[in-house]
């Protein structure tokens, strides 16, 4: 099998160049959430942000994270 | 006991050894700079320590018995000058490798795949979210310890595991580490892989191993009582085995 397989994953991001990449993990849930309510669950782009956050963040704190927002007691600000 | 000293070079070893002195071989480029470092650094340290101990056998054995003392020695301008400015220029030297391998490993831009890793009390818990199947289910898996009763012949005490890390060779990875509860570390000596697993926290770290093998290694924070007990194993493999034990989970 000599099919060129391509793996892509999250890139670089500027805004969080260090080592400690909690940052970059809640931005993007926060993101990807504000962007699906302005735009919709299908816009494409958004999914940007999925990736990103299904990448990076483990999936302890994203299973917490939507219990909370469906209890309504999510601490983080996803008004737009 | 076989004592290894002088037959390093014969097979490659990514485990410790009994005796072992030395770094374990090396798989990603990060841990042959490091090892590049670590010869360049003892070279000034074996210079420096030449040449005090150089200094103190001289004073004892040559000027023990001597007669003139220089009591009212106040100065020695030139003297003072030279013992100032040669450490520092010895530093800068020692300097420059160093923070420029600091730098270079710290730096993770383009990796091709993300593996997360979660420390537990007294396991790891490994994620591979790149991979995602049409039901939306990732590939997660917990490793624990091979208990003693359960070693086959060959396998390694309280190095070996049940479920293994596979990841593909030449390929850029970047590891994600937190934990669930403690303290943990995340340490592949041979990959010069070793990053805190923080409660709460996320670091991230990246290698790029060069050829296929098994590496081993163990906690690296003491996280409780069975610390000793939480090894991780790698296996680096071609990317269609890789492609293949994904298929499989």
């Amino acid at each position: 099998m000599s099919e060129n397989i391509e793996l892509k994953t999250v890139g670089f991001d500027a805004r969080f160049p260090q080592q400690n990449q909690t940052k970059h993990c809640y931005q993007s849930y926060l993101d990807y959430h504000k962007c699906i309510t302005v735009k919709g669950e299908d816009f494409a782009p958004c999914k940007v942000f999925w990736k990103t956050y299904n990448s990076l963040c483990p999936s302890a704190w994203v299973e917490e994270w939507d219990e909370q927002r469906e209890k309504g007691i999510f601490p983080g600000n996803l008004k737009v | 006991m076989n004592l290894n000293l002088w037959n390093n070079n014969m097979m490659m070893n990514d485990v410790p050894t009994p005796w072992g002195m030395f770094f374990q071989d090396s798989a990603t480029p990060n841990m042959e700079g490091m090892m590049e470092l670590h010869n360049n650094m003892m070279f000034y340290l074996v210079l420096m320590l030449t040449f005090v101990s150089y200094m103190l056998y001289t004073m004892m054995y040559n000027y023990s018995n001597a007669t003139m003392v220089h009591k009212y020695m106040n100065h020695g301008q030139l003297m003072e000058m030279v013992w100032t400015t040669l450490p520092a220029v010895m530093l800068l030297m020692m300097a420059f490798p160093s923070f420029m391998l600091l730098y270079l490993c710290d730096e993770v831009m383009s990796p091709a795949m993300t593996i997360k890793a979660m420390g537990l009390q007294w396991y790891w818990k490994y994620e591979y979210s790149d991979f995602m199947n049409d039901d939306g289910e990732m590939v997660e898996f917990e490793s624990y310890v091979m208990p003693e009763e359960l070693l086959e012949d060959g396998q390694l005490r309280l190095l070996d595991v049940d479920a293994s890390v596979v990841v593909p060779v030449d390929t850029h990875i970047r590891f994600m580490v937190s934990s669930a509860d403690v303290i943990h570390d995340f340490c592949v000596p041979a990959l010069g892989v070793k990053v805190d697993a923080s409660p709460g926290r996320l670091n991230q770290t990246s290698a790029l191993i060069q050829r296929e093998g098994v590496y081993y290694g163990q906690c690296s924070e003491l996280c409780g009582v069975m610390h000793s007990a939480m090894p991780m194993k790698m296996e680096a493999v071609s990317l269609y085995e890789f492609m293949n034990w994904l298929d499989e989970q």
